[in-house]
C-alpha cells in the first residue's frame, strides 16, 4: 500500500513502508521550463528535513529540491543525468530519488492531491 | 549551420547565395582558425640559421596557431565589436543593471598622462595626485553611504560582496564569534548573495518574501530564530522588485540585537544617492558598483569596480590596502599598518581608472546633481509602470523605485510568455529588459529606465510594449512566437546549448 503526498515546494513523494520515492510535480516543471541538467545526490547520504538534495537546472533557473523528510538516500536514479526530460514522466521514470525515513511523523504537515491540487489553484 | 539560420526572407530573396552567409553588409564570421586555410602570417620572419637545441628536445613542429593577414585580423575583431549592443548603441532597460550613460568626460580624465601612464610599483612618492583621487574618492563614498571605512581595492560587484562578507567573518573570527555561521538572505536576493554566502563558508537560511514582494518582521523573526547562528544578512534595497523594504528597521533593529551586521548589495543604490544614507537604515557594510550607479563603463565596455564601504566598528577589519593621509602625504595602508585586517584581496589597488572615472562624475554633477540623478531614475521607471500597468499585470502596487516589474500573467492565456515580449522588442529595435528575473515571480520583466533616457525613448518603448500586450490580447500571439524576423540569428535553441554546449574548437582533419 502506498501513498501520495506533496509539498508546498512542489516536491511529490510515494511513501512504501519507511521509503519515500521523491520527485518534482507537474506544477514544478511548467515553471521551470525547458530542463537541461538535475544534479543528484550521493548514495548513502544522510539528509535532514527541508534541506536541500538535488538541483534541477533549467534553460531559465536552477532549482533546489528540498527534502521534506529525515534519513538516508538509499536509491537515486542515474538515468536523469543523461536524460533530465525523464524527470517529466513522473512515478515510474521521473524519481529523482529514496530515501529511507527514520521517522514517519514527518509526513503529517504534508498535503494529499486533494489538497495539493486545491492549493496550487491559489497560484493562479 | 549557417544557410540553416539565415532568415527565410532573406533566403528566399538572396538571389546569389555564396555559402558564406554575407547578406547586405552584414557579415558572418568564422573563427580566426577557420580562415584562409593557407599560409598567410601577417608578419614574415626569417629563417632562424644554425640553430640548435640545447636540451636535446627537438623543436615542435606546427604549433596551430592561425596564420592570417593583419587586415584579415583587424576585420575579424571590428566585425565581431559591430556585433555588441551597448548603450551606446541604444536603450538598455535591464533590471538591477543600471546601465546609464558614460559621460565622455570622464574618458577624458582618466586619459591624462598623471593618470593613464603611472604603473602601480610606481614609488608612492610620484604618484602622489593618483592616491589623492582615491583618497577622495573614499571620503565622498563614506558620506553618500554614512559608512566611513572605504575599501577601493574590490574589482567587480560580486568581488566587492565577497570583500564584504569576509570582513564580517574576519569581525567575527577576531571577536569570538565562531559559533556564528548562518547568513540569513530574502528569497527575491541577486543570485550572487547566496553564492558569496557559500563562498565564505557560510550557511544560508532563507527570508519569503513571497506575497509582498517586501521583507516582512514576522517571516524575519521566522528565520532568524533566537539568531545564536546568525552571522548577518544580506540584502539588496531597494529589492530586485524594485520595492524599498520598508519594514527594514525593526528588522535590523532584531539582527543588530541578536549579534548579526547588516550586509547591503549596493547594486541599486542608484534609487537612493543623495537621498538616504544606507547607514541610516542600519547597514554595517555596502558594496558600491562604480559600473553602475557612478557610470563607470560595463557591460563589455570595461572593467568592473565593487568598493565597500563599512561602519568605523568594521573599519578595522575590511581589505588592505586603502589610501590613507599621513603628514608625509597619501600611503596605501598595509597590513603592518593595520594587523586586523582580513588582508589583500587583489594584486594592486583596484580598478583606478575607474576611480578616476567615478570621481569626475560625482564631482562634474555636485551634490545636487547627484541627487536629482537617483530622483530622474525613480520618476522614469514610475512613468514607464503608470503607462503599462494596464496592459500588463503588476505584481506589487506600486510606487516603484528605480525599476520596475511587470509580468506575463495577463498575457498566459493567450499563450504569449514574457520570451515572446523580450524577442518582440528585439525585432523593434529595443533591447530587452531583463526577463524571468526575480525568481519569485513568474515570468517576471524587470525594467530600469535609468536617468539617461529621453522621454521620448520611453514613449516609444511604451508603444512597443502596448503593441505586444494589444496583438497577444487580439489573439495574433502565434506572429509573436516568430519573433525576431529581421536579426541576423532568430530564436536560438537555448535548450540545446545548455544541454550540449560546444566549448572547444578542434581543427577538423
Amino acid at each position: 500500500m502506498s501513498t501520495m503526498k506533496f509539498t508546498k515546494d512542489h516536491e511529490w513523494l510515494k511513501v512504501e513502508g519507511d521509503i519515500a520515492v521523491i520527485g518534482i510535480t507537474d506544477y514544478a516543471q511548467n515553471a521551470l521550463g525547458d530542463l537541461v541538467y538535475v544534479e543528484l545526490p550521493k548514495m548513502g547520504r544522510q539528509v535532514k528535513k527541508g534541506e536541500h538534495f538535488a538541483v534541477v537546472e533549467s534553460v531559465k533557473t536552477a532549482a533546489e529540491v528540498y527534502t521534506p523528510v529525515t534519513g538516508e538516500v538509499v536509491g537515486v536514479n542515474d538515468n536523469l543525468s543523461g536524460d533530465p526530460e525523464l524527470l517529466k514522466k513522473g512515478l515510474d521514470e521521473g524519481w529523482i530519488a529514496k530515501i529511507k525515513m527514520t521517522s514517519s511523523d514527518e509526513m503529517a504537515g504534508l498535503m494529499d492531491q486533494a489538497a495539493y491540487d486545491a492549493f496550487v489553484k491559489t497560484l493562479g | 549551420m549557417i544557410a540553416e539560420l539565415k532568415m527565410d526572407q532573406a533566403m528566399s530573396e538572396q538571389q546569389n547565395d555564396f555559402g558564406d552567409g554575407n547578406v547586405g553588409l552584414h557579415y558572418e564570421e568564422s573563427l580566426l582558425w577557420e580562415k584562409e586555410a593557407g599560409d598567410h602570417p601577417g608578419v614574415d620572419l626569417p629563417t632562424p640559421k644554425g640553430l640548435k637545441s640545447r636540451t636535446g628536445v627537438a623543436a615542435r613542429g606546427e604549433i596551430g596557431l592561425p596564420q592570417v593577414s593583419e587586415p584579415t585580423v583587424v576585420r575579424h575583431f571590428v566585425r565581431l565589436s559591430t556585433w555588441n549592443y551597448s548603450i551606446d548603441s541604444g536603450f538598455f532597460p535591464l533590471g538591477s543593471c543600471t546601465m546609464k550613460h558614460n559621460p565622455r568626460l570622464n574618458e577624458k580624465v582618466a586619459r591624462f598622462a598623471g593618470f593613464g601612464n603611472i604603473h602601480p610599483m610606481q614609488p608612492e612618492s610620484t604618484i602622489q595626485g593618483a592616491l589623492r583621487v582615491m583618497h577622495e574618492l573614499q571620503g565622498i563614498l563614506g558620506e553618500l553611504t554614512g559608512l566611513p571605512g572605504v575599501c577601493l581595492s574590490p574589482a567587480a560587484g560580486a568581488h566587492g560582496e565577497l570583500a564584504g562578507l569576509m570582513t564580517i567573518r574576519r569581525a567575527h573570527e577576531l571577536k569570538g564569534n565562531a559559533h556564528k555561521t548562518v547568513i540569513l538572505t530574502p528569497d527575491s536576493s541577486h543570485g550572487t548573495n547566496p553564492a558569496t554566502a557559500a563562498m565564505c563558508g557560510y550557511t544560508l537560511r532563507v527570508i519569503p518574501t513571497k506575497e509582498t514582494g517586501r521583507m516582512t518582521v514576522e517571516a524575519f523573526k521566522e528565520a532568524l530564530g533566537d539568531g545564536h547562528d546568525v552571522a548577518g544578512m544580506m540584502v539588496t534595497n531597494p529589492n530586485t522588485c524594485g520595492l524599498f523594504e520598508s519594514e527594514i528597521l525593526p528588522i535590523v533593529d532584531l539582527l543588530h540585537k541578536a549579534g548579526g551586521y547588516f550586509y547591503c548589495d549596493g547594486a541599486n543604490f542608484n534609487a537612493l544617492v543623495g537621498t538616504i544614507r544606507p547607514a541610516d537604515f542600519g547597514v554595517d557594510v555596502m558594496h558600491i558598483n562604480l559600473h553602475k550607479t557612478f557610470s563607470t563603463p560595463h557591460g563589455g565596455g570595461g572593467p568592473g569596480s565593487g568598493p565597500i564601504c563599512v561602519t568605523e566598528e568594521l573599519a578595522p577589519y575590511m581589505p588592505v590596502p586603502t589610501v590613507v593621509k599621513t603628514k608625509d602625504g597619501f600611503h596605501l595602508e598595509t597590513e603592518d599598518d593595520r594587523p586586523t585586517t582580513l588582508g589583500r584581496l587583489k594584486g594592486f589597488n583596484g580598478q583606478f581608472g575607474m576611480h578616476v572615472r567615478a570621481l569626475t562624475y560625482i564631482m562634474s554633477h555636485g551634490a545636487d546633481g547627484l541627487k536629482q540623478v537617483s530622483e530622474d531614475a525613480v520618476l522614469n521607471a514610475n512613468y514607464i509602470l503608470s503607462q503599462l500597468k494596464g496592459d500588463y499585470s503588476v505584481p506589487f502596487e506600486g510606487p516603484c523605485m528605480h525599476e520596475c516589474l511587470l509580468t506575463e500573467k495577463s498575457l498566459k492565456e493567450n499563450g504569449v510568455t514574457t520570451l515572446d515580449v523580450a524577442k518582440t522588442l528585439v525585432e523593434n529595435g529595443i533591447h530587452p529588459m531583463t526577463v524571468y528575473f526575480p525568481l519569485v515571480v513568474q515570468g517576471a520583466m524587470l525594467i530600469e529606465p535609468t536617468e539617461t533616457e529621453s522621454k521620448e525613448t520611453l514613449d516609444r518603448f511604451i508603444k512597443v510594449m502596448k503593441w505586444i500586450a494589444a496583438e497577444a490580447k487580439a489573439g495574433r500571439g502565434s506572429v509573436l512566437h516568430e519573433n525576431p524576423k529581421s536579426t541576423p540569428r532568430r530564436r536560438l535553441d537555448e535548450v540545446k546549448a545548455a544541454r550540449e554546449p560546444k566549448l572547444r574548437w578542434k581543427k577538423s582533419n
